[in-house]
């Protein structure tokens, strides 16, 4: 019988929806497959082993009563751990809220469960979404299905390990300067960064709220666009939700999965194909423009002048407000309390709790963030970084009156050595360089595979208008059906 | 330390004071501010929360569009600019009764700006500027539980109720108001007993003070004729309208006497105390929290459609003061006994009582007589006595059709007020109804004649004004259920004497 963990979410569904598998196998298939392999990757922090296997039987007896079905119906997913999910425990990759089990389920979480996908549990990230390897988890770090001493992106690396390693054939992530696509480019898989306001985000534990956004995760394009339509519009507990249905994002797959890109003129940004990025990265990614250029699409050079002002206005506007939306973890209402010892101030408390619970790269952004916001900073810090980001959205906006989508390499480098950017900070944050505009701007993103260097993924990015995000998709699906998907070697 | 006080009247020739005041209004609109929570008053503590007023990670507050109404039309009230866009912003401190450890709040983009409200004081107008109206979120409360005091200080615990977190909270803030003199005190009060009209008719909050859903603090700073102002103190803890007055006068005087005495004037918070009348210094000002304020980027900027904010103002009731007037005009009442008026918290329970078709006389006469006297008594507000003013308009109804007299009247709201039913059922059920019944009254009469033959003969004489006697048998005789009038007619007719 052929292996459900190799399948497509688009296959499972349709077997399921035939009666040729059940939603109970297709689970089993995959708890069993993360019994199997996940002491190696560790992409779960929880495996829900139970509500799985109950939302499974859920949906074979809704298909035996005839009912008609979701297109993921029977599907699993896996879901990072920076969405609440109702008696499931959430801890945001961070001993703070260790044990936390919330009393309400994410907007995302409840459409996942009206859509009859089945979810697994909930993957490893760096703590609070912040870094780019998953180094930064309270709970250890997860490895890359494709070397296990390589890290696999972060701060999403365990949703898109777990693909990697056919532990889930869906997974959700979270994406605030390339928390999906990074993730996505250096474990071979597709990771889409949605509209800002076209997800939901009640639910998702906030770092930075202007940045945000939760988005799909999948093996192939086409399963990322109807996880995206599962997942995606309006939600009226989001006052930040653009109240607009999704662009027909499966649509736009499909048409791309043809292979023609007639009539669609992309820009190539000039800041980010000079130094910076690795030669393999950059030998894989103009490969991939040739492609590209092959199916159809008009290929031009596009500048983004204040695309290089784009890391340090993030490294000021996530801090700034992670410094505040960070501040609810007193220990007075839920997760970690420590010291509270009946002669000790709730100040002392307070204090003792947060050095406890948070890491060092969560306690270094809350006191950069802090400065930043403090009286007499403001102005030169974060009021200033907020006037980059308006010149980085007048960018895009005059990059798209002059092509359809922007193309770059996702992330600069393969997937590195385990450890080997944690002593500097910098080092780490560059993972993100050509992640962050579109961020900051607020459009959607993209990460598909376009290649290999030196055995590891390259990720070739697509960056769309805001609300153009079917664009993305069509382009993404276009190179996928021509290079294909990409298979790790066996663990 | 012991100080003697100087006198109020010598400080005030000497000293200039400048005051000035923030005002926090609790809104009822029937949700919170950012979720869908009820916001009555009481109920047991936390249970009146959810993932969002109770600040849970991942929660997200969405607007509630009457809370920004209502503050659009508190700002239209006071005479200010409504911004045509404005948003939110966080306002950043640790407080275990402030669930998300930000308030959200509004910083340099308040909802509506440069106003000004009217207040009477000693029959002038005074206008007191106001800076801003913005929209918030109240806290919780902190319940300190094992000290003496109820305060933080020798508690052993303390526990907090997140039921009142969230609740739409308006701050009003005035500008600085100087050249009001020995009249600052009075000013104030009488600026924050306006405010609280204009909010009553607005019908935006139930503004009790004593409850907290009207909640002022108080700035005061002195300084000598022809110099700059002085150093303000903040005064909180302020729950009535009487406190208003106090705090001000309290801290004129506080504030005097440490610059008689060459001391200087500590920019800080001070407590207020109803029992003594005194202030106590609270936190200092002078190392300022700083709350870090950013626009909430979880929110939307609010951009209120100038065509609703037309709508909004051409609805607006008319001003409590300009009503007043019209009322007191219409009642044909001197100032005086308008002030008396005021005084018992009438004006609307009178102007409801003729609009059920009392006159005004005979309403003001209830309400200001009777029903006064039974609430001075009994201690409650006038509007809570018991009577409506339904039943006072049916009550002078039945007297208009001579069914009760003056006094078997006050019998009967006597009933009313400790809940035996309407003027009528009372009547009725305590067969108190003038006896009209002409045989029956004939008769009593010719019984009292009989019995004062004395009386009789004067009245006979041409000494009618002896009538009254007799009139009082006969009252006594029918328990005082006869039109006097009717029966002194009816006494003379019998007796054979020209009225």
């Amino acid at each position: 019988m052929t292996d459900l963990t190799r399948m497509t979410a688009t296959d499972l569904a349709g077997l399921v929806a035939a009666g040729e598998t059940s939603a109970v196998e297709v689970t089993r298939a995959h708890l069993d497959r993360i019994a199997a392999v996940d002491d190696r990757v560790h992409a779960f922090l929880h495996v829900d082993t139970e509500g799985a296997l109950a939302a499974a039987r859920a949906v074979d007896e809704r298909r035996a009563a005839g009912e008609e079905l979701g297109p993921l119906a029977g599907v699993p997913v896996a879901v990072k751990d920076v969405l609440t999910t109702k008696g499931v425990p959430t801890t945001v990759g961070s001993k703070i809220l260790e044990g936390w089990r919330p009393p309400y389920d994410a907007t995302i979480v409840q459409r996942l469960r009206a859509a009859g996908t089945v979810m697994l549990g909930k993957t490893n990230m760096d703590e609070f979404a912040m870094g780019s390897s998953t180094e930064y988890s309270a709970y250890g770090p997860t490895h890359n299905p494709w070397d296990t001493d390589r890290i696999p992106g972060g701060s999403g690396g365990g949703s898109a390990a777990a693909l990697a390693a056919y532990e889930a054939p869906l997974a959700i992530g979270s994406d605030t300067g390339g928390s999906i696509r990074q993730p996505g480019a250096v474990t071979g898989t597709v990771g889409a960064k949605p509209t800002y306001g076209g997800t939901s985000r009640y639910g998702l534990v906030a770092f930075s709220s202007s940045l945000d956004t939760p988005g799909p995760c999948a093996r192939t394009v086409l399963d990322a666009a109807l996880l995206h339509q599962v997942i995606g519009g309006h939600d009226p507990r989001d006052s930040t939700s653009i109240p607009q249905p999704v662009p027909d994002v499966v649509a736009a797959a499909r048409q791309g999965a043809t292979g023609d890109l007639t009539g669609v003129k992309l820009g190539i940004v000039k800041e980010f194909t000079g130094e910076g990025a690795e030669p393999g990265v950059m030998a894989a990614f103009r490969d991939a423009v040739d492609t590209l250029a092959k199916l159809g699409a008009e290929i031009v050079e596009v500048s983004c002048p204040h695309f290089r002002y784009a890391l340090p206005a993030y490294y000021l506007i996530a801090p700034s407000e992670c410094s505040s939306n960070l501040a609810r973890f007193d220990g007075v209402r839920f997760g970690l309390r420590v010291g509270d010892d009946g002669n000790r101030s709730l100040e002392e408390v307070m204090s003792l709790t947060r050095e406890a619970g948070f890491g060092a790269e969560v306690k270094r952004r809350i006191m950069v963030g802090t400065y930043a916001l403090s009286s007499g900073y403001y102005d030169a810090y974060y009021g200033q970084a907020q006037k980059v980001r308006t010149l980085i959205t007048r960018d895009f906006t005059t990059a798209f009156e002059q092509v359809d989508a922007l193309i770059s390499p996702t992330t600069p480098f393969v997937a590195f050595p385990i450890g080997a950017r944690t002593a500097d900070p910098y080092q780490m944050y560059l993972a993100d360089l050509f992640t962050i505009p579109t961020n900051l701007y607020g459009g959607p993103g993209i990460s598909v595979p376009c290649g290999l260097s030196e055995g590891l993924p390259v990720g070739l990015q697509v960056m769309a208008p805001t609300m153009a995000d079917d664009r993305m998709y069509r382009v993404a699906a276009a190179l996928e059906s021509v290079v294909g998907t990409f298979t790790p070697p066996a663990l | 330390m012991t100080t003697t006080l100087p006198a109020y009247d010598e400080v005030v020739a000497r000293y200039e004071p400048v005051i000035g005041l923030e005002t926090h209004v609790e809104l009822g609109t029937n949700t919170k501010m950012f979720c869908g929570c009820p916001t009555d008053f009481g109920g047991e503590p936390n249970t009146r929360v959810c993932p969002v007023c109770l600040g849970l990670p991942g929660s997200l507050p969405v607007a509630n569009k009457a809370a920004i109404e209502a503050t659009i039309r508190i700002g239209l009230a006071l005479n200010c600019s409504i911004a045509d866009w404005c948003r939110f912003a966080r306002k950043n401190y640790f407080y275990p009764d402030m669930p998300k450890d930000f308030q959200i709040s509004q910083y340099d983009e308040p909802l509506c700006a440069d106003g000004y409200l009217d207040v009477e004081v000693g029959g002038e107008l005074v206008r007191i500027g106001i800076e801003r109206v913005h929209l918030e979120e109240d806290t919780g409360k902190t319940l300190h539980v094992g000290g003496a005091t109820g305060r933080i200080h020798g508690a052993t615990e303390s526990l907090v109720d997140y039921n009142r977190a969230g609740i739409p909270l308006v701050e009003i803030v005035t500008r600085p108001v100087p050249g009001t003199g020995a009249l600052a005190p009075e000013v104030a009060k009488a600026y924050v007993t306006e405010l609280r009209d204009v909010l009553r008719s607005l019908g935006v909050s139930d503004v009790r003070m004593e409850e907290g859903s009207l909640r002022c603090d108080v700035n005061t700073s002195l300084n000598l004729p022809g110099e700059e102002w002085g150093t303000r103190t903040e005064t909180k803890n302020v729950n009535s309208l009487r406190s208003v007055e106090r705090a001000v006068r309290s801290e004129i005087l506080r504030q005097a006497s440490v610059l008689d005495a060459g001391g200087r004037i500590t920019q800080e918070t001070r407590h207020f105390h109803e029992d003594t009348g005194d202030t106590t210094p609270g936190r200092s000002k002078e190392t300022a929290t700083d709350y870090r304020y950013f626009p909430e980027p979880d929110l939307v900027p609010l951009a209120p459609d100038t065509a609703w904010v037309a709508e909004l103002k051409a609805a607006l009731p008319e001003l409590p003061r300009l009503h007043r007037r019209r009322l007191q005009e219409q009642w044909g009442l001197s100032d005086l006994d308008m002030q008396s008026v005021l005084n018992a918290g009438a004006v609307e329970l009178i102007e409801a009582t003729v609009a059920a078709g009392t006159t005004p006389a005979a309403a003001r006469k209830w309400w200001l007589g009777e029903l006064s006297r039974r609430a001075n008594e009994t201690g409650v507000e006038l509007a809570d006595i018991g009577a409506t003013p339904a039943q006072v308009a049916e009550l002078q109804g039945l007297v208009d059709a001579g069914k009760l007299n003056d006094k078997l009247a006050r019998t009967v709201l006597e009933g009313v007020v400790d809940g035996e039913g309407s003027p009528t059922e009372i009547m009725t059920n305590r067969g108190l109804e003038v006896v009209s019944d002409t045989g029956a009254l004939t008769a009593a009469v010719d019984e009292a004649i009989a019995a004062n033959p004395g009386i009789a003969d004067k009245i006979r004489s041409g000494k009618v004004a002896a009538a009254g006697a007799l009139v009082g048998a006969v009252m006594k005789a029918t328990r005082g259920q006869a039109d006097a009038k009717t029966l002194r007619d009816l006494i003379l007719e019998r007796l054979g004497v020209q009225g």
